[in-house]
Formats: structure tokens, C-alpha cells, sequence
């Protein structure tokens, strides 16, 4: 069945409802107007008021209030509007939702969902673009999860939902009306990152809203004679060392994309443990291509701010093809 | 008439919405408030009818493309324009997302006031100009920032006023009650408006708020609370005029809840009948600001054809200059991108800025 992102995620909603009545669906505008991505088109009126219900403006309370639904049993799905504004959120969300378990010694579990519409690329005002995912990441207890096809969201929503730990499902805003066709018997396994494209000469990493264009990189440097994989990580936290160190391995380069800044980013995580786990395999540094280190920019600059497919070959240009290239630390 | 102070009026609101006008722009025959002067009556005549073509205005450039989005605040200018009105030049003023009118009727460059929504930049004017604070995005947190502006103003021994602009779904936030908590304890010379037009986004006050009434939310700060039918100018003017007078003389702050309408859907993305029934706007429209003071003016001789259609006209040249202004092709300049992230830009950011120049090229 072709879907779009979007369609896809409110096909999981729907099946989760069904498939477990302690299932709910709440946050800001997810009922009758069904969500402003409408994610949420059709559930209340499906679902009936009980299950899938507008919360009063206010994300602790949202966050807060889902905590507690957790430990009594139910298992809540909550909407932040927009990525930036998940943060009035970021006490409950950081300093409970992802440390009740091991205050408890494990005696307390809290399956929250937290849906983000995450990223940049659409065109939005200051506070609606914000990539926070390494907020989440950087916080143990959390599982931290970003599709990147319609097929990925569907499955890694169900998957999230029924994990016994809370999950931050960052949706990437860019991706929600794309379409393509979703297979609702393949099941994808939380956690593991996928081989997107099989190549030997480099190992695109990149998850989210870089997923398309690190495809379309590899379809471009195709052409330039560069043979390159793509890893598609779905799972940012915990990270598949396994997969993604198999493919640097084998093609002993790789770039990372992500449109977060770079400076302290998910990027340089990635970095670090392939340098420690596949140091002797590797031809050259590690490169990545990130958003710079600014606020994100107004509609009208964030082309200039996004990582694109010429960006990301240039990167692969710089990898030490051969001596006459020395120096390959590059900015962005 | 007796005019009644914020501090006289103690905690409780009103169980109903203050007003001077009816909805037909008769005048009460008992009002609890002082009717504004003839020249305040006339400036807020004719700032509203300048709103509304601004408005009109903005949305026509949205469906042109030339905004990346924009909220109108038709049906609310009573609010917009009262609030804005009953301020003096040293007062400051913190605005949401829509309160572009306003901006422009503090006097804000009306190309500098969409600047945000237009995507050029994050915000066009200097706060500082016109003392008013950036127009913000995330909701409630400007309540903070306003009782700090005021505190700050106090601290310095001045005498101005922070008018903080907030809608009734904002009134959930935990920034709103902590920045009603801290007005009160420290009797910060702060005014808060709520705009209750009815829906945040698509959720309806029945589903934001149990209390009697968003002004009820005051009490348990000790904040006094005036409940206003935000579509009578003339009592939105007097009331947040009082308010802001009291503060000025040490009174402390006060929380005003204004009951309006907003017209339009949310924004030019949003689907309204998803969420409302149109016979809900028609008593809405009913009910517009603009048509009650214009029949108040003109019965009682204020306003005539004449001066009408000399507002009309003013109106129009200003949604003249806001389309020239806004259909002039300015883009920004992506060296920008890396200014003004810190004082002095790091090495790092200078590096940044090198590349992308580059790319540029
Ligand atoms: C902290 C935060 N959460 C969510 C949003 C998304 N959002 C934008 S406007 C809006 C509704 C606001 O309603 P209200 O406060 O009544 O103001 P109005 O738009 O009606 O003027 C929402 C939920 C936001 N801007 N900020």
C-alpha cells in the first residue's frame, strides 16, 4: 500500500488503539482537528473521547500528567506540536520520564511515547525547525527513535509503543508527505539500523530527514565513480554499533549527515565509536556534514543552513582518495 | 460616576464582562468605568480601521505567497488597539504571534512587523525603539519577560509599565502562573491582557479552563482581576488605562481577561470548520468591534461621513505602502547567518561564514 509518512504514523496510531485498549492518544489539537500535521485525522471520532482527547495548552502538564498514567498502567501517546516547543516539557521529560525505572531499581516503568515533529526544510518560523535530538540522546533512559520512510514509521511507532521504556519519536517534518509503499507485515526490529544501499568505497550515516538525501548523494556520486552505502540508523539511542561498524569496515570511509548543528553533536558520537572500533580499517577520518552552529535561520536562509547533496559530496571528495589530498578537516 | 481603581476593585472579577458599549454601540446606562475622552474615542476609531486594512492586508500577501504565514487578529482589535492605546510611550509592550496590529499601532514599522512572518529575519524592529519586547513564538514565556522589564523599571526607579499580550490557551502554561505568582509577590508594575478569542487552535475554553473565568486565575496570586468584553473598545481602553495607572502608582499588577472572537481561522494554515460552526462566527461578526464604536461615535455626533471616509482613505494608503513595501524583493543576506550568534563571531563561526561564502560563490 503507497502512504505517506503521516498516513502512515495515523495507520499505527489507529492499529495500536485497536490492538490494546490501555492504549490513549492526547496532547494539543490531536482531536477533532486531528493534529496541525494531522497525524491524528480520525482517531477521536473512531476512538471515542475516553482514548484520544485535546489536553489543555501545557507540555509538563502533558508530559507530566502521561508519567503518571504510565505507572497506573495505561500506556500514553503524546503530541508536542513542534519540536521547540517539547521544551517547557524537558523537566518531566529528562528528569523523570528517563530516570523513573532506575530510581525505582526498576519497580516503576513508564512506556510513554512522546511524538515530535522534528527538523527543518518546510518552510516554518523561528522555534517550529529545531533538530533536539541530541538533547534526548544525551539522556540515559531514554530511547530515542527517528524514521526515515513511511514502512520505518509505521513499524517503529508499533515497536515504540509497545516498549516497556519511554521513547522520544522524532518525525521528521520534511518526510510526513512523501510517499511511498508500506509492507504492514515486514515488522522492523527497534534498535537496529538498516543498509539502506549496499556500496564498498564509503558508509553514508544518516538518519530522518537525511535519509533521502544521502540516497540521492549515493545516486549522484554514482556518476562520479564513488561506490557508496547508505546506513539509515532509525534508532539514534541506543546505537547499532554492529551495523554501522560492519559497513565502515568493509568500506573503510564515512561521512555522517545530520541537520543538527555540528558542535557537540550526534555526529561526533558516531565518530568517536567508529574510530575506536574500526580505527586499523579505516582510510580516512571520519567527516560530517551538519547544520552550522547557529540558531536555526529564517524561512528564507535555512537552504543555506541544511545539509544538501552537494555538501555531502564534497565531504566524500575530501575522504584521502589518494596523496595528492592531505587535508580533509573541513567545516560543515 | 466614580472611577473605579484595580486595588479597589479587589481580587474578584466581575461574574460579568465589563463593558461601556452594547453590542449595537449604545451606551450603558450604568457604567462602572469612565467613558474615554472624545479624542481617545476617535484615535481608537480610526487606529482600528487602520488595523483592520492592515490585516486584510497581511492576509491577501499570505495568499500571494509573500508571507510565510500569518495569524490574523480580525474581530480582535479592540483588544489590539485599546491595550496599545492605553499605554504611554515609556511603557512596554510584549505581543504574541498576532498582535501585529498591535505593533502598528504603537507605531512599529509595519514592513519591520512582518518581517518575522515573512521569514526574512527572526524579528524586524528594535525593541528598544519602541519598547517592544520581540513578538513571541512559544507561548507564555513572554510573561516572564514582561515582569522582569517591569521589575527591572522599578528597580531602576522609573515609572513605566509592562503590558504583556497573551491568548486564553496560554493561560495554561506553567510560565503564565509563575509569572503571575512573581508579579504578585513582588508587586511588579506588569499588566496582563488575555485575549480570550475563544479557541487555541482548535481547543475551545471548555476544554482549557474549569474555572469561572481565565481573570479568576488571579485570586490565588493575589493579582487583581477585571473580566472586559474585549469587543467594546472603549471599556478594553479604560480598563487596561486603569490598570496600568495603578501599577505606575506602586498598585502592583493586574490580570485582565478580555473576551473576544477571533474571526479568522488560527492561521492561513488551518482548517477552522474542522473545529467550529460557522453560525458561531455570524454571531460573531454581529458582535464587531469596529461597527459598535463607529455607531457610538456617529450617535453622538463624533463621526460623520466626512471623517469616515478621511480614515478610509488613510487606511488605504497605509495597505498601499505595507504591499510595495512587502512585494519589494529583499532577501537577506546569508553572511548573516553567522553575525550576532555571540558578541564577537568564534573562530569556528568565522570559519563557518568563510565556507558557505565560498559555496556561494
Ligand atoms: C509552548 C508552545 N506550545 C505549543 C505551541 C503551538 N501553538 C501555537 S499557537 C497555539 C494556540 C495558542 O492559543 P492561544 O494562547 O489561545 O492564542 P491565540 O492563537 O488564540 O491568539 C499553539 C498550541 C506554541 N506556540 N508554544
Amino acid at each position: 500500500m503507497t502512504l505517506s509518512m503521516a498516513g502512515a504514523l495515523n495507520r499505527g496510531l489507529a492499529d495500536a488503539l485497536d490492538a490494546d485498549d490501555r492504549v490513549l492518544v492526547f496532547g494539543e489539537d490531536v482531536g477533532p482537528l486531528g493534529g496541525v500535521f494531522r497525524v491524528t485525522d480520525g482517531l477521536a471520532a473512531r476512538f471515542g473521547e475516553k482514548r484520544v482527547f485535546d489536553t489543555p495548552l501545557a507540555e509538563s502538564g502533558i508530559v507530566g500528567t502521561a508519567i503518571g498514567m504510565a505507572m497506573n498502567g495505561l500506556r500514553p501517546v503524546v503530541e508536542m506540536q513542534f519540536d521547540a516547543f517539547a521544551y517547557p516539557a524537558f523537566e518531566q521529560i529528562t528528569s523523570h520520564l528517563a530516570k523513573l525505572r532506575n530510581r525505582t531499581r526498576g519497580r516503576v516503568e513508564v512506556p510513554v511515547v512522546i511524538r515530535i515533529p522534528y527538523g527543518g526544510g518546510i518552510g516554518g518560523v523561528e522555534h517550529h525547525c529545531d533538530s533536539s535530538e541530541l538533547y534526548y540522546t544525551h539522556t540515559p533512559g531514554l530511547r530515542v527513535v527517528t524514521p526515515g520512510t513511511p514502512e520505518d514509521a509505521y513499524h517503529l511507532l508499533r515497536a515504540s509503543i509497545d516498549s516497556p521504556d519511554p521513547v522520544i519519536f522524532l518525525e521528521p517534518k520534511r518526510l510526513y508527505w512523501g510517499k511511498s509503499e508500506v509492507d504492514f507485515g515486514a515488522g522492523v526490529p527497534m534498535d537496529r539500523a538498516v543498509v539502506r544501499r549496499a556500496g564498498a568505497d564509503v558508509t553514508l550515516i544518516a538518519y530522518g530527514p537525511m535519509v533521502p538525501v544521502a540516497l540521492e548523494t549515493a545516486e549522484a556520486a554514482g556518476e562520479e565513480g564513488w561506490d557508496v552505502e547508505v546506513v539509515d540508523l532509525r534508532t539514534l539511542s541506543p546505537f547499532d554499533d554492529e551495523t554501522v561498524a560492519a559497513s565502515v569496515r568493509k568500506t573503510g570511509r564515512a561521512v555522517v549527515v545530520h541537520e543538527a548543528s555540528g558542535f557537540c553533536g550526534y555526529g561526533a558520537e558516531v565518530a568517536a565509536r567508529l574510530t575506536e572500533r574500526c580505527f586499523h580499517h579505516l582510510h580516512a577520518p571520519i567527516l560530517r556534514v551538519t547544520g552550522y552552529d547557529i540558531p536555526y535561520p529564517p524561512p528564507k536562509l535555512e537552504e543555506h543552513h541544511l545539509p544538501n547533496v552537494d555538501r555531502v559530496l564534497d565531504a566524500i571528495a575530501r575522504l584521502q582518495w589518494d596523496d595528492r589530498v592531505d587535508g580533509v578537516v573541513g567545516v560543515a | 460616576m466614580t472611577t473605579v481603581t484595580s486595588s479597589e476593585r479587589g481580587l474578584l472579577p466581575s461574574a460579568e464582562p465589563l463593558a461601556l458599549l452594547t453590542a449595537a454601540g449604545e451606551p450603558l446606562p450604568e457604567p462602572v468605568l469612565p467613558m474615554p475622552g472624545d479624542e481617545v474615542l476617535l484615535d481608537l476609531h480610526r487606529r482600528m480601521v487602520l488595523g483592520r486594512r492592515f490585516d486584510a492586508q497581511a492576509t491577501a500577501l499570505t495568499k500571494q505567497g509573500r508571507l510565510a504565514v500569518y495569524p490574523s487578529s480580525r474581530g480582535q482589535e479592540a483588544c489590539e488597539v485599546g491595550a496599545v492605546l492605553a499605554l504611554d510611550e515609556r511603557d512596554w509592550l510584549f505581543p504574541t504571534y498576532r498582535d501585529s496590529v498591535a505593533l502598528v499601532t504603537r507605531g512599529v514599522d509595519p514592513i519591520e512587523t512582518l518581517t518575522l512572518l515573512q521569514g526574512g529575519w527572526h524579528l524586524g524592529y528594535d525593541p528598544y525603539e519602541h519598547r517592544v519586547g520581540p513578538q513571541c513564538t512559544p507561548l507564555a514565556t513572554n510573561t516572564l519577560h514582561a515582569v522582569g522589564v517591569a521589575h527591572a523599571a522599578r528597580f531602576k526607579g522609573e515609572d513605566s509599565v509592562a503590558l504583556v499580550l497573551l491568548g486564553d490557551g496560554a493561560t495554561s502554561e506553567g510560565d503564565t502562573h509563575e509569572a503571575l505568582n512573581f508579579a504578585g509577590v513582588w508587586q511588579a508594575p506588569v499588566v496582563f491582557l488575555v485575549q480570550n478569542n475563544g479557541y487555541a487552535i482548535s481547543v475551545p475554553m471548555s476544554k482549557q479552563n474549569a474555572a469561572p473565568s481565565l481573570a479568576h486565575k488571579g485570586i490565588g496570586y493575589g493579582v487583581p482581576s477585571v473580566l472586559v468584553d474585549g469587543n467594546d473598545p472603549a471599556a478594553v481602553y479604560a480598563v487596561v488605562r486603569d490598570a496600568v495607572q495603578a501599577a505606575r502608582e506602586g498598585g502592583g499588577p493586574t490580570l485582565i481577561e478580555a473576551r473576544t472572537y477571533r474571526i479568522e481561522a488560527h492561521t492561513n494554515a488551518d482548517d477552522a470548520n474542522r473545529y467550529r460552526d460557522p453560525s458561531e462566527v455570524a454571531y460573531w461578526l454581529g458582535r464587531d468591534p469596529l461597527d459598535r464604536i463607529e455607531a457610538y461615535l456617529r450617535s453622538c455626533g463624533l463621526l460623520d461621513d466626512a471623517r469616515r471616509d478621511a480614515v478610509l482613505a488613510e487606511a488605504e494608503a497605509f495597505a498601499a505602502k505595507v504591499r510595495d513595501g512587502m512585494n519589494a524583493d529583499v532577501e537577506p543576506n546569508p553572511a548573516e547567518l553567522f553575525e550576532h550568534v555571540y558578541a564577537q563571531p568564534t573562530p569556528a563561526l568565522r570559519e563557518q561564514a568563510a565556507h558557505l561564502a565560498e559555496e556561494l560563490r
